[in-house]
């Protein structure tokens, strides 16, 4: 496969042709943010946090979709870039009810890291506060709506790696919601097979394994007392 | 069907007719004014007094005079009948017979009239949209005949190229360089999809076309497949236009029926099908990525580009997209030549548009006019000024991604380059007239309400950014905003613009900016002073 050389802030980089810039970068050990990326999945370009300035070209380009070409000269974090991503960032703050001190995926979360990452200190817009729904109906998993950041990992990841495509995205603006089947509670939806692929893919806490959240936490020290008896029994 | 056949049934349609045609409009527009009851009554009043042998009702399609509608006009007298009521349609059939008649006259002659240049409605309120023969009888599918006979897809590519056409959607594109694209573009199968997904408030240009003659544009995407080498074509139609629907339903049929539309047109080996797409109401489905989801049965989401539709469209094979209104403009550029065409209009923006005046202005309607025409005389010559004598502030073109353009600006002339010099763009064709009464920063509210609502939600600064935006302005609006806040909204403005996936995102702030533009002073009339607001705390 043809080889590419691009320089990537101001770095002589080697690329296979056909590779992104986001993959050039990355094997060349330079850190662009993203959040809806995520390796083994289609791409679709929809954080945005990406995006990158290509000289010659007047319009930001996400990283993640777009070819490296010879002699391509890409900058990944100038000002305005930088003043960009700490603004879409504090947006995706401002759009849910984001609580990390109550969050299952607190000190684990892709948002939490982006944040700290580029250097939001505090959310400069109004908080939306929209009443978001938990779906707890399914045994093993549940959808917490008020951490989702709408980056559509669990739809591709269901729909592309397990083939099953129980998730999908419902309503417009910022009144879409990610759904299971047609809209039903994700207990009822006949299509998962409850592999788990959609909570390996999700970059917050929004969809999380049941039981690992600091209420659902729940003991049984009576079992000990039972393997103890049925070791007994066997011996 | 060949063309003696065509002429034969131009013959028949002419012959048919009676020496008195009374034409009423049944568009969209004035059937909200009971025009359909009227044209019923007009047929009685025909029977009634015995006039079946001489006189003629015919149902047609938009006049463009929307403001004064419903709309009768006599032919060949010429007459015109304003605001008509269906129970003045027996004293209309009397004045045929030279009674006196109180009805509103309306004058062909007037400026509304007199300055317009028909090329894509010139067959708009004389024609039955729901007769093929009529349309035969105007001189309808002689270019698609002439096409398939005389010219080499190339030869009519270059004909386009040559007229200057550019895309009416809005973004104004050269039509001709799309269809070469697309002629070269490898794939196994190509298809052509007419995009009739007007969304724009206050516009319906693309509605009035398609409600008024079908058949032209269909005729258009026909030649332009036999262009480009596609055999398969798609009319995406928004769901709010049934009566666009139903027409271009019935035309499908009737095309196909003479053989102008399916196998082997015109006993040659060229074949095109044409099926329509309804809607469901997303304004997004405009966008061409989004469009082409939605006739793929999928989400309507916009994807980033490239690849462009025309590489990699529908289904991923090359797909030719145009607006309704450049369809309609193909077959009389092929009619006339290129250069007749391009003698209209000015040099980089040939050829006539349509635009949809409304908002402060005395004549409201439709009007099709030569680009380079100045704003003054749009809105001074043909809207006739503001009704009730209050000045003129501004006029807005482009809908939600476009601008407001001050009054003194107005000899500014209508054309793409000079449209986007003053902060606006062409857009589809929406024009809304503001007078002094009207509040800008309502208005950049409104616009900007708009696009909230018809973000997808896909990409972050749209889904999220224009909420925020509209907060803000709201803010303004309610007089409780602060300097701080109006820097913000523009760091937003910039934002948005800047970092949004497809053109909702990117042109949702233009309303903001040109209005912060020209009437800055608008925005820092309604600002508080400082206070002290401090940061909304860390999550």
């Amino acid at each position: 496969m043809a080889a590419r050389t691009l320089t990537i802030d101001g770095r002589l980089v080697s690329a296979r042709a056909g590779e992104s810039i986001l993959e050039a970068a990355r094997d060349a050990g330079i850190h662009i943010p993203t959040l809806c990326y995520l390796e083994g999945l289609s791409e679709m370009g929809a954080c945005r946090l990406c995006l990158v300035e290509v000289t010659g070209s007047n319009r930001l380009l996400p990283a993640c979709l777009t070819p490296v070409s010879e002699g391509m000269e890409v900058h990944t974090a100038t000002e305005r870039l930088r003043e960009h991503r700490r603004a879409i960032v504090e947006l995706l703050f401002a759009e849910r009810n984001h609580v990390c001190a109550v969050c299952v995926a607190s000190g684990n979360c892709e948002l939490q890291n982006l944040a700290i990452r580029v250097g939001m200190t505090h959310v400069r817009y109004d908080y939306l506060n929209p009443v978001c729904a938990v779906d707890i109906s399914h045994p093993q998993f549940g959808i917490d709506h008020n951490r989702c950041v709408l980056c559509a990992r669990c739809v591709r990841a269901c729909d592309e790696v397990e083939g099953v495509h129980t998730w999908d995205i419902a309503g417009r603006g910022v009144n879409a919601r990610v759904i299971t089947d047609l809209g039903v509670p994700w207990g009822e939806a006949e299509s998962c097979t409850s592999c788990g692929k959609c909570l390996l893919a999700c970059p917050t806490g929004a969809i999380f394994r049941r039981g690992t959240s600091v209420a659902e936490l729940e003991r049984d020290p009576k079992r000990i007392a039972l393997i103890v008896a049925s070791r007994q029994e066997r011996w | 069907m060949d063309l003696a056949e065509l002429h034969a049934t131009a013959e028949r349609e002419r012959a048919r007719r009676k020496a008195i045609r009374v034409l009423c409009c049944t568009s969209s527009g004035c059937q909200a004014s009971r025009s359909l009851e009227l044209f019923h009554q007009l047929e009685a009043a025909v029977t009634a007094t015995g006039q079946d042998e001489a006189v003629e009702v015919a149902s047609v399609g938009c006049m463009g005079f929307c403001g004064q509608g419903p709309m009768v006009r006599v032919e060949p007298a010429d007459l015109l009948f304003e605001r008509v009521r269906p129970e003045q349609a027996a004293e209309i059939i009397a004045a045929l017979a030279g009674e006196p008649c109180s009805v509103e006259r309306g004058d062909p002659n007037h400026p509304f009239f007199a300055r317009q240049v028909h090329v894509v409605r010139r067959n708009g309120g004389f024609i039955d949209p729901e007769r093929i023969e009529e349309y035969i009888a105007a001189g309808g599918y002689e270019a698609l005949y002439r096409v398939l006979h005389d010219f080499t897809p190339a030869e009519v590519i270059q004909e386009i190229t040559r007229s200057g056409l550019r895309g009416r959607g809005g973004a104004g594109y050269p039509t001709g360089l799309k269809w070469a694209t697309v002629a070269k573009s490898p794939g196994e199968r190509k298809f052509v999809v007419c995009n009739g997904d007007e969304g724009d408030p206050g516009a319906f240009m693309d509605r009035s076309i398609l409600e008024s003659d079908p058949h032209l544009v269909l005729e258009g995407m026909a030649i332009a497949a036999y262009a480009v080498g596609a055999h398969e074509g798609y009319i995406f139609v928004r769901g709010e236009y049934p009566l666009a629907i139903q027409r271009l339903t019935r035309a499908i049929n009737q095309a196909r029926k003479l053989g102008l539309l399916g196998s082997q047109i015109f006993e040659t080996a060229f074949d095109f099908k044409v099926e329509i797409r309804v809607g469901a109401g997303a304004f997004v489905c405009g966008e061409e990525t989004a469009l082409i989801a939605s006739i793929e049965g999928r989400r309507s989401q916009p994807r980033p580009r490239p690849p462009y539709p025309a590489e990699k469209g529908l289904w991923g094979f090359p797909t030719l997209i145009n607006n309704v209104e450049t369809f309609a403009n193909i077959a009389p550029i092929i009619e006339h030549g290129a250069d007749w065409y391009a003698s209209i209009g000015t040099e980089k923006s040939t050829g006539t548009k349509v635009f949809a005046l409304t908002g402060k202005v005395r004549n409201t309607g439709l009007i099709e006019v030569p680009m380079g025409m100045t704003l003054r005389e749009i809105v001074e010559d043909l809207g006739g000024g503001s009704p009730d004598g209050t000045p003129v502030k501004a006029v807005q073109t482009g809908g939600p991604s476009g601008g407001c353009i001050p009054a003194r600006l107005f000899d500014t002339p209508v054309d793409y380059e000079s449209l986007a010099a003053a902060g606006s763009i062409m857009g589809s064709g929406g024009m809304v007239v503001m007078d002094a009464h009207t509040s800008m920063v309502q208005i950049a509210q409104f616009y900007m309400a708009f696009c909230m609502d018809e973000s997808c939600g896909k990409c972050v600064p749209c889904r999220v950014g224009t909420v925020q935006m509209y907060r803000l302005l709201s803010k303004v609006v309610a007089g409780a905003a602060t300097p701080a806040d109006l820097e913000q909204l523009e760091q937003l403005c910039r934002l948005v613009r800047e970092t949004s996936l497809c053109g909702l995102g990117q042109s949702a702030p233009n309303p903001v900016l040109s209005t912060l533009r020209y009437f800055r002073e608008e925005y820092e009339a309604l600002l508080r002073e400082e206070a002290a607001a401090g940061a909304n705390g860390t999550p």
